[in-house]
This record gives structure tokens, sequence and C-alpha cells, in this order.
């Protein structure tokens, strides 16, 4: 008799759980979002639901992982990512819409520390005196790509690389550092927006490629009024000002 | 080409050697906890048996959590370290034995605990009658009627570490050769669209598992028609 209730009880949870909520007033649209961008994406989605009542579902990960699944047909109907090539690659694969995608953010790369003084970055590099080096994984995140041109730009990728250790995603890179298993990292500067333990190294943007952040509108949200206005709104002047508040750049040249 | 063989190689090696160091550690820790929870009439016994138990039920997302903190400069972890001069057990080999270690010990523990338990009082109490200690039952009575429980255990616990992820994939840094294992790898193969790759390490997977699981139950049975 338990056991019965139990079950029904169950079915009765799961059926609540994926029964379409058809009474639901305002619209919503998935976002998939490159972890970098985390802070900014939810204080953006609170912005727009408070202005338009709609309701942007953002999921965090790398750019990469997100490529792989959109590839695979991934609900996600607007797509934030850390770089400009894979939402390209989305274009030419015909699941983005073609005249949708635009740069909205680029994206600043900072060395990190919270045990040493990496005020003057290259001379920190330069010593040495740490035993790992955390940056996100270079072939999935253009922050760890950057960070990795501007080894090589320092002359000193060499000399460090046994002592790389990466993150999954920039995400991880940060919080290897923030945990203290490594002593420095190269992590965005948005990550460090209300943080202010430790020291910091802005990277100049000469030894590393601009990290051109493109959003684009999937097929999938193509129709969904939600995803468009989503879309218009992280381009407006209310999102791009909480954008540069995050310590991003509109455009590449400054 | 030629790259790319070398890349998929030393994930599959590093894993094995994981796994087997891991193996080899479980069989040699766990066989007297196995012992002790099969022999002891302690009242808190059971307790001791659910905390070995809980990697079954605990997302690996908490133990590579704690043991992030715990491996670490703050932790035990960075203490031990530092006998090296090192600041954290995160990110290399040791660190990662520990941490499968810890993922698998129920794996390996149970099966033994069972096999234990199975022999009764009846053969270690004959034992005594004619003279033999304590210590001699056990590895000339114990140890080889237990065999199929230490067979399970190991290969069981072998097998669990190939297929472990999130604990690694928390606590590793994904270094070639020294923590990148194959799991991580495939993981990193779909991230960058290097799916052939990853087809292979993944399909290679299927296999492991498909024969290891069916040797088992192919062995188990053996024993099942010998034992009784």
């Amino acid at each position: 008799m338990r056991l019965a209730r139990l079950i029904v009880v169950s079915l009765g949870l799961a059926a609540a759980c994926f029964l379409p909520s058809s009474a639901a007033s305002a619209a919503s649209t998935n976002v998939a979002v490159a972890a970098n961008f985390t802070e900014a994406a939810k204080e953006i989605a609170a912005a727009f639901k408070a202005k338009t009542g709609d309701e942007a579902v953002l999921s965090f990960g790398s750019s990469g992982q997100f490529y792989a699944q959109i590839k695979q047909d991934a609900p996600f109907e607007v797509f934030l990512s850390a770089d400009d090539a894979r939402p390209k690659k989305l274009v030419d694969d015909g699941l983005g819409v073609a005249d949708s995608r635009f740069t909205y953010a680029v994206g600043k790369l900072v060395l990190w520390s919270k045990s040493l003084d990496v005020t003057k970055g290259d001379e920190a590099l330069k010593a040495g005196a740490f035993s790992k080096l955390s940056i996100a994984n270079p072939a999935a995140a253009p922050y760890g790509a950057a960070a990795i041109d501007t080894l090589k730009a320092l002359k000193l990728f060499d000399a460090l690389q046994s002592k790389i250790v990466q993150g999954e995603n920039i995400g991880q890179a940060f919080q290897f550092v923030d945990s203290g298993n490594a002593e420095l990292g190269f992590v965005a500067l948005s990550q460090l927006a209300g943080v202010s333990s430790g020291s910091r190294w802005l990277v100049p943007q000469t030894l590393y490629a601009p990290i051109l952040q493109d959003a684009v509108l999937l097929k999938k949200g193509a129709a969904n009024q939600a995803a468009t206005a989503f879309m218009a709104f992280v381009k407006g002047p209310e999102a791009r000002a909480i954008i540069e508040k995050y310590g991003y750049s509109l455009d590449a040249k400054n | 080409m030629g790259g790319l063989s070398t890349d998929i190689w030393q994930p599959i090696s590093l894993t094995i050697e994981l796994a087997a160091f891991t193996t080899i550690l479980l069989l040699v820790l766990g066989t007297p906890i196995a012992w002790w929870l099969a022999r002891s009439k302690a009242w808190w016994k059971e307790g001791v048996a659910t905390f070995v138990a809980l990697p079954l039920v605990l997302p690996p997302t908490v133990i590579g959590f704690y043991l992030l903190v715990a491996l670490g400069p703050e932790g035990p972890g960075g203490v031990v370290a530092s006998l090296w001069g090192a600041r954290t057990l995160a990110f290399t080999f040791p660190g990662l034995v520990i941490g499968s270690v810890l993922y698998s010990t129920p794996f390996v523990v149970q099966p033994i605990r069972n096999a234990f338990e199975a022999l009764g009082d009846r053969p270690l109490e004959a034992a005594a009658t004619l003279r033999a200690s304590p210590s001699r039952a056990f590895w000339t009575i114990a140890l080889p009627l237990a065999k199929p429980g230490f067979l399970t255990g190991a290969v069981l616990g072998f097998a669990h570490t190939v297929g472990e992820f999130g604990v690694v994939l928390m606590i590793g840094g994904s270094i070639p050769g020294k923590t990148k294992v194959l799991s991580v790898a495939i993981f990193d193969y779909v991230e960058t669209s290097q799916w052939r790759e990853a087809n292979i390490l993944a399909a290679g997977m299927v296999v492991f598992a498909f024969a290891v699981i069916l040797a088992m139950t192919l062995v188990e049975r053996r024993f099942a028609r010998v034992a009784p």
C-alpha cells in the first residue's frame, strides 16, 4: 500500500514537472552563456525581465561545450559565446540566423593572484616563484587561448609550460586560484568585479588577440519573440552599461 | 596524424596506471576494513559501513569539492605536499589516487566483506581447534576462501576508477600525462569538436565496460558452481 502510494505521488510529481505550463503569462527564452559572462548575464536578464516581463533562462558553460550541444539540437535560442568563431560556425552550419550576429563585449584578460604580488605581471611571471599557473582550456576557451598568446608574446611559454593547470572553462580557472590550489592564474576581468582580494595585472591588449565575444540568435529562437527581444536588449543602452560595468569594452579598439 | 596517436595513448596509459595504483591500494586498505566489518560485533560498525558506502550515493561533485579544499594549501593535503616543497596535492597524480581511492572504496570493500561474511564462523573455529593462530587461520583459510570476493572487488574497483570523471575533472587540472585521464580527454575532444578522437576513445570504453561486466558474470557463475 505504502509503495503504491509512493509510486502515485512520484508519478504525479513527474507529470507536474513535464507538463507544459500552458497558462504561463510571460514568454521565456533559453540562453546559453559563456562562463566568463555569468555575472553580467544575470544582471542583464534581471533588467530584461523588469523591462519586458519576459524571462531569459540562462545556462552557463564553456563555449566549446555549448557549440557541441547546439549542433546536437540543444534547446537554446540565443548563444552568448566567448569568441566570434563559434557563432560564425553556427551560422555556417545553418543553425544560427545569419544577420543576427554581433559583438556584445570585448573581453579583458587579467593575471590574478591571492598570494603573490602580480601588479607587475610580466616580472612576476618571469621570476617564476610559483608552482601552478591556472588558465582555461586553450582549445575550448578563448581566455585560455589569450593566456597562451600572452605567455608566448612574453617568451615565457616554454619556461612555464610545466606549471600550467587547465580549468575546463574560465570559471574553473578562476576557482583554482580562488581555492588557493594555484598561486596565480589568467582570468577574465569580469570575474574580478566585486573581488577585492589579491593583486592583479591587466594584461596589455598588445600581448593577445582581442577576445571578441559574439552573440547569435539561433534558428530555434527565430520565431520566439522573447528570444529576439533579448537579442535587441543585449544591444541596447541598459545592457551595454552593465557590460561595461563588468570590465568589458564594447569595441576592440580600446 | 602522428601527433594524434600519442595524444590518444597518453590518457589511456595514464588511466590504466591510475586504476592499477588505486586497486592495489584499495585491496591493501580495504581488506582489514572488510574483515573488521564482517567479524566485529561492535554496535557502531554499521555506522562505519555506511560511511564507507557513501560514495555510492554522493555526487562526484561533493567529493571533488571537499577534496579540492582538503588537498589545497589550507587543508591537510597542503601540509603533506609541503614535505617536498609543493603547496597542494591537487593537479598531481598522488592527488588523483587519493580521490579515486575514496571514490571507489565501496566497490572493493563491499564484495570482500560479503565474502568474509559468507565464510561463517565454522572454518575458523575448526582451524582454532587444530591450534592454528588467528593470523594463520586468516592467511591460510579466510583469504583463500574469500577469493571470489577479492576478484570481484578488484575488478569493480579498477573498472570504477577507469569510469571516474567528476572527481578528476574537479581536482585534476587536465595536465597531459599527469592528470588528463580518459574520461576528461573524451570531454575535451567533444568540447573542441574533435569527434573522431572522442569516438575512438568512447567506443573503446564501451567495449571495455562490456568485457568487464561479462567477464565478472562468467567468473561469478563459475565460482558459484564450484563453491557449494
